[in-house]
């Protein structure tokens, strides 16, 4: 078979997961798919949560812990019937344990297309320092 | 003939002797709803993008999750009783010293045909795409449209 240079996207199910606690609305919790990548300066997450808008997102950092919430509303109408139905709706959810290396106060966040880009600048002091040692 | 049933037997029904396989493929199905927990209508075409066909009175709406597509590289085309969704999702290349740890999402091309189950006027199709998710207005052609009916008392 030939080699070509983009493959195909294979459908593959939105991934579901029972939430720590009981959710004040009803409906399934997915866990979205997330790419994290780190350079020299900062940490970044990318995650995909289509239907999201802003004010529904929240992204919450205590002790550590980096919390992102999604809330999705069904987009269905009042008087639609579903004729074929292959995937849910349904809040993201989805929990980061940070290294102390993390600026928590310099996170920043970009939410464009449904694809959410989370920086997470280190603390200026973790480049390696040399330490001189005295001898006497 | 004289049937007799014995008991603690199942009985068996000349007639129809697939019924109890019938009832014991529709009790796994329902055994596999529960598991996934979502609606267990047709087996899934495996094809990218999962989508949801709905109708209401006026138009049939199909929406599909398409997060990071732009519309410049998204094409949609209908016929009469047909809607064409293909493009390319693309992930920008980040830094190339970037050190990854995860990598989840997926990138690539997608070409799907989704039948509806009425006829629509194409010449009235619109598609918006906001926030990840594309969501194709199909209206139907007037003859599709349910017509109520007088009844005449004489």
């Amino acid at each position: 078979m030939a080699e070509t240079d983009t493959k195909a996207l294979k459908a593959k199910e939105k991934r579901e997961v029972s939430a720590p606690a009981e959710s004040t609305r009803p409906g399934p919790t997915f866990t979205p798919a997330v790419d994290i990548f780190e350079t020299d300066r900062e940490i970044t997450l990318v995650a995909d949560i289509p239907g999201v808008k802003a004010d529904n997102l929240h992204i919450d950092v205590r002790d550590n812990v980096l919390t992102l919430v999604g809330e999705v509303e069904a987009p269905e109408g009042q008087d639609e019937v579903d004729v074929l139905r292959e995937y849910d709706t349904g809040k993201y959810l989805r929990e980061f344990k940070l290294s102390e290396m993390i600026d928590q106060s310099k996170i920043e966040a970009e939410l464009k297309e449904g694809v959410l880009r989370l920086t997470l600048p280190k603390v200026e002091a973790v480049s390696p320092r040399k330490v001189k040692v005295k001898v006497e | 003939m004289i049937l007799r049933r014995l008991p603690n037997r199942p009985r068996w029904d000349w007639r129809d002797p697939f019924e109890e396989l019938e009832r014991m493929r529709r009790h796994m199905d329902r055994l596999f709803e529960g598991l996934s927990g979502r609606l267990l209508s047709e087996p899934t075409a495996g094809v990218f993008p999962l989508v949801n066909v709905t109708e209401g009175s006026d138009n049939y709406y199909v929406r599909a999750e398409l997060p990071g597509v732009k519309s410049g590289d998204m094409d949609i085309s209908v016929t009469g009783t047909s809607l064409s969704i293909s493009g390319e999702r693309k992930i920008p290349p980040e830094d190339e010293k970037a050190n990854y740890h995860r990598r989840e999402r997926e990138a690539g091309k997608f070409s799907r045909m989704i039948n509806l189950p009425g006829q629509i006027d194409t010449s009235k199709v619109e598609a918006h795409c906001t926030d990840g998710v594309l969501t194709v207005v199909l209206p139907k052609s007037e003859a599709a449209k349910p017509k109520q009916i007088t009844i005449k008392t004489s």
